[in-house]
């Protein structure tokens, strides 16, 4: 049984031992890209459960133990993480946490602490918390980033990105339903099998997957019938999580609606260029100003490729980190970062710009970025596009499902309306 | 002929339309459904069936609770906003904008332009529930509200956004006697704005404006508040006759675009689809069966004051009045605490005349043989019963309560109330109340929430609680707000969860409410061995029951948990030990009258309404007051860094300062940060020859001159009214407005970080986007940070340059001026507070630091909370005079905002001084302070030190921070008394 050791501050630590013993839970956010991320971690020899959970009882364990005026995915994230303490069977003096840690100017950042004070009201303080950050703030022996799984996970994201893209573009339309995602596990298990033998990670290789994923995608049947596109945006984890949003996704689906999710991968370089940003605003070392351009150029590269790749298809694609930022200007300053900052009202151009005007912007209640980049942005955005419909989506654990599917309803029924009403003023030729 | 059937089901009324092919109306049908939406839609179908009988149809459903039965039932379904719109296009074509409201939906369709649409978010304020809800509040039907409206004199502003907040308001204006009739117009001018802040966003309401929907349809007085609101005359005011049905008729029209299929199939679909229930999440039941009941009832029905009889006792008696928020409760007692009368009723509004009734009654039955020595009153009509009755004493509730809970168990180390209206928690330490907890604002009014929804369902609340004692399948309703379970329920219903179901859920879900999100706790070891549990609300079998549940604890409920705060104001009483009480005799009360009459305070910019209370024989209560000016008294002058603050702002940094203002003159907006920033400004612009240009103090009249341009209805106050301020500095016609966005505060060196929270530093561009008048201006908000004084420097050089062409000399020198500025001002802060400190040992008198943020000390946000704890003679200091006075040190939370490091470190400070307390000013909204405050109050319990919440937003309500902040005093006081 592995001892408990504490850092100076008091900190329990992730030691070499619990490596060996103890099932580190993680929880899931994209769920094919975090379920690649596990794979990896599996393969880097720690033992991870991917939490799939999705139940009131997850909510009641948040209510108890976090704060009820926090954000609602910290609440979610740490009640899920606790109910599958407590009830998935584990024995608890065997398992540690992943959580990820931020560190922007938002509530988020806060998470890991109020996971640490949650489990100690819950009576679990022995559980050790496992920080995943880039900024190198908490350090745990027994585990560590290296450079080759970081490269590994950067990697893995970047085929999320483009095997969800894919998904949702066939998915709606596909003959027999389970084609997509059948297609969408064989690819993941493929790609993970690659990375374990070194392939598939270099900029190469990974243009002659897309292509390969992408053919393959092609080759499901599908009907030929026209579907209203809707753009979901928001906060990163109820935009992403089916448990956060209530599976959106698959009310829209229900609809006969095509969702269209803007990835993970401009999120990360969002994340890169703050760092650039705040250099130039505020003053700082040339060389960290230096060495995020570089990082980001890199994955700028492979978004590139991802998008050339879609390209050569008949499926539609996103468009640059560089466009979006473009797009942006006159709305929001570079400056503006907490949160999902200026992303986020760059995703909803994108989208408008690229036929999406129907948008759902998710946001946990009471979500302060989003008073200002998301719901703060509509007016102008429906002043500079009057065919915008964008409906903006609480959620939290008293919102009920019924209003919010109800509320997008309005969209769905709006989109419909103001297509009408375009064709009728293109028409007239006004 | 095809006959098309729009049906609208919506959360409380069902309306059936029938249109022949000329869109003509052959049959409409407007009826509530107590949640049986259903059943009654196939009613009202079955009585039209002649009409339709045998016939092809084209029938199509609509509605927030539609959309459910649509689905199960197999029925054809259009979104309710949509056809609405339809119906307007069709009947009345050139409308520019339509406001609909419903049961628990407001909507808003602009026509003209691009279409657009919208309605309320996931709250269900200013709709038909609120008013409902305010309704019962006031005891009187929906009709009569509306026609006391139409005889108003005065509004009060009262927040509709929450039923709970608006009770909360209404609550003290009804008990300190405001008049029924202007509260009822004040209840629909909160429907109004709501709707006019909350739909439109930033689109302005003008042309031809078409009113629908049930509450617009029938009330009077409501319409017009609109008309008068947004200043429409008769032909640009359409109310159409059959308004309450447009959803439904839009539907039916709708219905073109889809099949015809015989009647008599669409009827028994929809019949059939009765027995269609899909999974509800449930819990276990509350007892097993009626042996379990029993003994339960038999266990707390044990704990009870000896029974005595008015009638034939002889001696002594001590009289307890709780005047409550929507109850009266007067007892009689004998010495002993034995019970010779009790009296618990809803105040209907005006406690004054029940508790004289009450008097009467009691003096007749006492005749010669009883006589009371001593009386007490508590509560929140405290003020006013105690003036108008001449009582001996007054105290705050939460001592009341102790005592009352003593009589029964000493032991007591946790006691919690739940009333009507609020909730009250606190821990017993050492024979002292300590750890008060009061329910904050959003989450006030459990027990009247039960009352209002058994209403709403067409049941009495005491049958309706009993429902859901034996059912099997308690439906899990979520612990959140009680307002937001009123989707809950209607989701609930949806799903075929029965009225038994449903009430107990709503039992056990406002027990949750009560653990997790007032008190917080994790266990029942949290709480305490012994508790006792009291209010109105837990001779609700079902709660008490729900209560032990959660717990896993048996607990004591007396059996006159309604009273308890009476029974302890008698007690309280008795222990005067009087020879005579001063209360109002039998004769003085046969001449006793009462007038209560509305006035606005002018003696300072506060304006409070005050109510003014006259008695016969020239006794006067004035209510409402924040500062004791309009009794007649001089304002109790006790230092208050606050208001110091405030004053040295608005009076020392606007005007040329040095400069001769040759450049122009130059606005800044006085809000957010720009309470700690403008010193720097300030020094900054006069320095380059600017005249700085404040905006307005704030005001209500300033918050709703830019209210219509607020996106984001859940953002906190302070944030929403820059948008007034940001308006005025245009009207005043400034050169320029300067309102930088600032990621970054000034690094104090006591966090692991100095962001500003995102509101702060991002909100200019909010404004840039959404006000559209600073279009017509130069609005200047670029991103600067001031912590690096070098890389500030090039860059406002650049600037400046770029935007006045000013030369980079003047504005070093210029920036140099501004620091010092800021350094000199953040020095006097230091120093005064250090003088206030002084002052306060010299005269002996205890020191409340106020912990929030610097725009807390605005008196429009803290709603005169610095002058209230002055009247209380506290002197008053802030964060941030005595922050500096430590240093960094590690927290259990990510310390990374400057301003809440300020309030930790205060904190920290605080610990260490014996004669200083803290209170914290949360407002609501603010994400921060979710994290904020469960570390203020670890850090001051770990200090010995007790932690008092004020939770403020847009409305004040006095009355609720009275009773904390006399919690916090008698609380001090007891430890004062146990020390020695």
């Amino acid at each position: 049984m592995a001892e408990l050791k504490y850092d100076k501050d008091g900190r329990l630590l992730f030691t070499k031992e619990m490596k060996e013993e103890y099932t580190i839970l993680m929880p899931q956010m994209l769920p094919v890209h975090f379920g690649m991320f596990r794979q990896l971690l599996v393969l880097e020899g720690y033992k991870v459960d991917m939490l799939t959970t999705n139940h009131r009882g997850i909510v009641d364990e948040g209510l108890k133990y976090v704060h009820n005026d926090t954000c609602y995915p910290a609440l979610l994230v740490i009640g899920q993480l606790i109910d599958a303490i407590k009830h998935g069977g584990y024995d608890p003096h065997k398992v540690a946490l992943f959580i990820t840690q931020t560190g922007g100017g938002c509530r988020a950042s806060n998470y890991i602490h109020l996971l640490r004070k949650a489990l100690e009201k819950a009576g679990l303080e022995f559980v050790p918390v496992i920080s995943v950050n880039l900024s190198g703030l908490e350090k745990n022996p027994g585990f560590s980033l290296t450079l080759s799984l970081v490269r590994k996970l950067i990697y893995a994201m970047l085929y999320g990105d483009l095997l969800v893209n894919a998904a949702n573009q066939v998915r709606p339309y596909e003959l027999t339903p389970g084609d997509t995602d059948k297609m969408l596990d064989g690819w993941q298990s493929r790609l993970i099998d690659g990375f374990q033998a070194g392939k598939g990670m270099s900029r190469k290789q990974m243009r002659r997957n897309f292509d390969a994923i992408l053919a393959d995608f092609e080759t499901i049947p599908v009907s030929h019938e026209e579907k209203v596109r809707v753009g979901v945006v928001g906060e990163i984890y109820v935009k992403f999580s089916p448990l956060g949003n209530n599976n959106l996704e698959d009310f829209l689906l229900s609809e006969g609606a095509e969702p269209v999710v803007p990835g993970l991968t401009d999120f990360m370089i969002f994340k890169i260029f703050n760092r650039e940003v705040d250099v130039n605003i505020y003053g700082g070392l040339w060389a960290k100003k230096k060495f995020c351009q570089l990082f980001k150029g890199y994955i700028e590269a492979c978004q590139r490729d991802m998008i050339a790749a879609l390209k050569k298809t008949r499926f539609q694609a996103p468009g640059t980190f560089e466009n979006m930022h473009r797009l942006v200007q006159g709305y929001l300053g570079d400056g503006n970062k907490m949160g999902e900052g200026w992303l986020l009202t760059g995703e909803m151009l994108e989208l408008i710009h690229s036929g999406v005007p129907n948008i759902v912007c998710t946001q946990p209640f009471g979500c302060l970025p989003n008073h200002i980049v998301g719901k703060g942005m509509i007016r102008k955005l429906k002043d500079d596009y009057p065919y915008s419909n964008i409906v903006a989506i609480d959620y939290d654990p008293g919102a009920t499902k019924i209003n919010q599917e109800n509320r997008i309803k309005l969209m769905l029924a709006n989109a419909k309306a103001l297509a009408k009403q375009e064709k009728e003023l293109a028409g007239s030729g006004v | 002929m095809i006959l098309r059937v729009g049906i609208d089901i919506g959360s409380t009324t069902v309306k059936v339309v029938v249109l022949d092919e000329d869109n003509k109306l052959l049959f409409r049908s407007y009826e509530r459904h107590y949640s049986k939406a259903r059943e009654r839609a196939c009613e009202t179908l079955r009585s039209i069936e002649d009409m339709l009988k045998g016939r092809d149809v084209r029938l199509v459903v609509t509605g927030s609770a539609g959309l459910g039965v649509a689905k199960t039932a197999g029925l054809d379904f259009v979104q309710e906003v949509y056809a609405t719109a339809a119906a307007v296009n069709t009947y009345i074509p050139d409308t520019d904008a339509v406001i609909e409201l419903g049961g628990e939906d407001a909507k808003i369709i602009f026509f003209g332009g691009a279409l657009e649409e919208r309605m309320n978010g996931s709250c269900a304020g200013g709709t038909g529930a609120f008013i409902d809800q305010m309704a019962t509040l006031m005891n009187v039907t929906v009709n009569e509200l509306d026609e006391l409206s139409l005889k108003h004199e005065k509004i009060y502003p009262i927040a509709s956004r929450c039923g709970v907040f608006a009770k909360s308001d209404i609550q003290p204006i009804l008990n300190q006697g405001g008049r029924k009739e202007d509260v009822a117009a004040s209840i629909f001018q909160a429907v109004v704005d709501q709707t006019v802040a909350g739909l439109t966003q930033g689109r302005e309401l003008k042309g031809k404006l078409v009113f629908l929907g049930g509450p617009l349809h029938f009330l009077m007085g409501l319409r017009e508040r609109f008309v008068d609101t947004l200043q429409l005359d008769e032909d640009h005011a359409v109310f159409p006759e059959d308004g309450d049905c447009f959803a439904a008729m839009g539907a039916a029209l709708c219905a073109s675009d889809y099949e015809a299929r015989p009647f008599d199939d669409l009827l028994r679909l929809l019949e059939e689809s009765r027995a269609a229930t899909s999974v509800v999440d449930t819990m276990p039941p509350l007892f097993e069966n009626q042996a379990d009941y029993d003994a339960f009832t038999a266990r707390h029905n044990a704990s009870t004051p000896p029974q005595l009889d008015i009638h034939t006792y002889e001696g002594d008696a001590y009289l307890g009045i709780d005047a409550g928020s929507t109850t009266t409760k007067i007892v009689l007692i004998a010495p002993d605490g034995g019970l010779l009368y009790d009296y618990y009723h809803s105040n209907l509004g005006n406690p004054v005349a029940i508790v004289l009734e009450q008097l009467k009654e009691i003096y007749k039955l006492c005749g010669n043989r009883i006589h009371i020595k001593g009386s007490a009153v508590t509560g929140y009509g405290e003020d006013l019963i105690k003036n108008a009755f001449s009582c001996d004493l007054g105290l705050v509730e939460t001592v009341a309560h102790y005592r009352a809970a003593a009589h029964f168990n000493p032991d007591v180390d946790f006691i919690i109330d739940i009333g009507g209206q609020d909730m009250k928690c606190f821990k017993i330490r050492n024979g002292a109340v300590d750890s008060i907890m009061l329910n904050e604002a959003c989450s006030s009014g459990c027990g009247s929430f039960i009352e209002t929804f058994a209403k709403a369902l067409g049941y009495d609340i005491a049958d309706f609680a009993k429902l859901g004692l034996f059912t099997r399948k308690p439906v899990n309703l979520g612990s959140r707000c009680t307002v937001f379970m009123n989707s809950s329920v209607k989701q609930a219903q949806k799903d075929g969860a029965s009225v038994e179901d449903i009430s107990a859920g709503l039992s056990i879900s406002i027990v949750k409410n009560a653990i997790y999100k007032v008190i917080r706790a994790a266990s029942a070891d949290d709480l305490g061995q012994h508790i006792v549990v009291q209010g109105g609300t837990f001779h609700n079998d079902a709660v008490l029951r729900a209560f032990e549940q959660e717990l896993g604890r048996e607990v004591t409920r007396p059996t006159i948990a309604g009273i308890m705060g009476a029974f302890g104001a008698a007690l309280a009483a008795r222990d005067l030990k009087l020879e005579q009480s001063s209360l109002l005799g039998e004769t003085a009360l046969q001449s006793f009258t009462h007038t209560a009459k509305p006035v606005t305070c002018n003696l300072c910019t506060n304006h409070c309404s005050l109510t003014v209370n006259s008695f016969d024989g020239g006794r006067r209560f004035i209510s409402g007051n924040r500062c004791s000016r309009p009794l007649g008294k001089e304002k109790a002058e006790l230092p208050n860094l606050m208001r110091y603050k405030y004053h040295s702002l608005r009076t020392t940094y606007s005007g040329k300062g040095q400069g001769d203002g040759s450049r122009g003159r130059i606005g800044i907006p006085f809000g957010l940060n720009m309470y700690e920033n403008l010193p720097f400004w300030f020094g900054f612009f006069t320095a380059l020859n600017f005249e700085v240009v404040l905006s307005p103090e704030s005001s209500r009249k300033l918050y709703i001159k830019g209210q219509r341009t607020i996106p984001s209805d859940t953002v906190c106050y302070p944030a929403k009214l820059l948008h007034g301020h940001v308006e005025a500095l245009v009207e005043m016609g400034v050169d320029a407005i300067w309102y930088p966005c600032m990621s970054y505060n000034n690094d104090e060196g006591i966090g692991d970080n100095h962001y500003n929270c995102p509101v702060v530093a991002y909100y200019p561009e909010l404004l840039a986007a959404n006000v559209p008048s600073l279009k017509t201006t130069r609005f200047l908000n670029p991103y600067v940070g001031l912590w690096r004084r070098k890389d500030f420097t090039k860059r406002i050089v650049k600037m400046m340059e770029q935007e006045f062409s000013i030369p980079w000399k003047e504005t070093r020198a210029a920036v140099d001026n501004a620091y010092d500025e800021y350094h000199s001002y953040i020095w006097d802060v230091h120093t005064m507070g250090q003088q206030y400190i002084d002052h306060a040992r010299e005269h002996g008198l205890p020191i409340v630091v106020v912990c929030g943020r610097p725009y807390h000390i605005d008196p429009e946000i803290n709603h005169g909370i610095d002058e209230l704890l002055t009247s209380f003679g506290f002197v008053v200091l802030t964060e941030d005079a005595l922050s500096y006075r430590e240093g960094y040190a590690p927290r259990k939370v990510l310390n990374q905002w400057t301003f809440q490091s300020r309030m930790y470190n205060a904190a920290r400070y605080v610990c260490t001084q014996p004669d200083m307390q803290v209170v914290q000013l949360v407002s609501f909204g603010c994400g921060t302070d979710a994290i904020t405050t469960d570390e203020m109050r670890s850090i001051l319990e770990q200090g010995g030190k007790l932690y008092t919440q004020l939770k403020i937003d847009d409305i004040s309500n006095l009355g609720a921070v009275k009773i904390r902040i006399r919690s916090l005093m008698a609380a001090m006081e007891e430890r004062k008394r146990r020390e020695h």
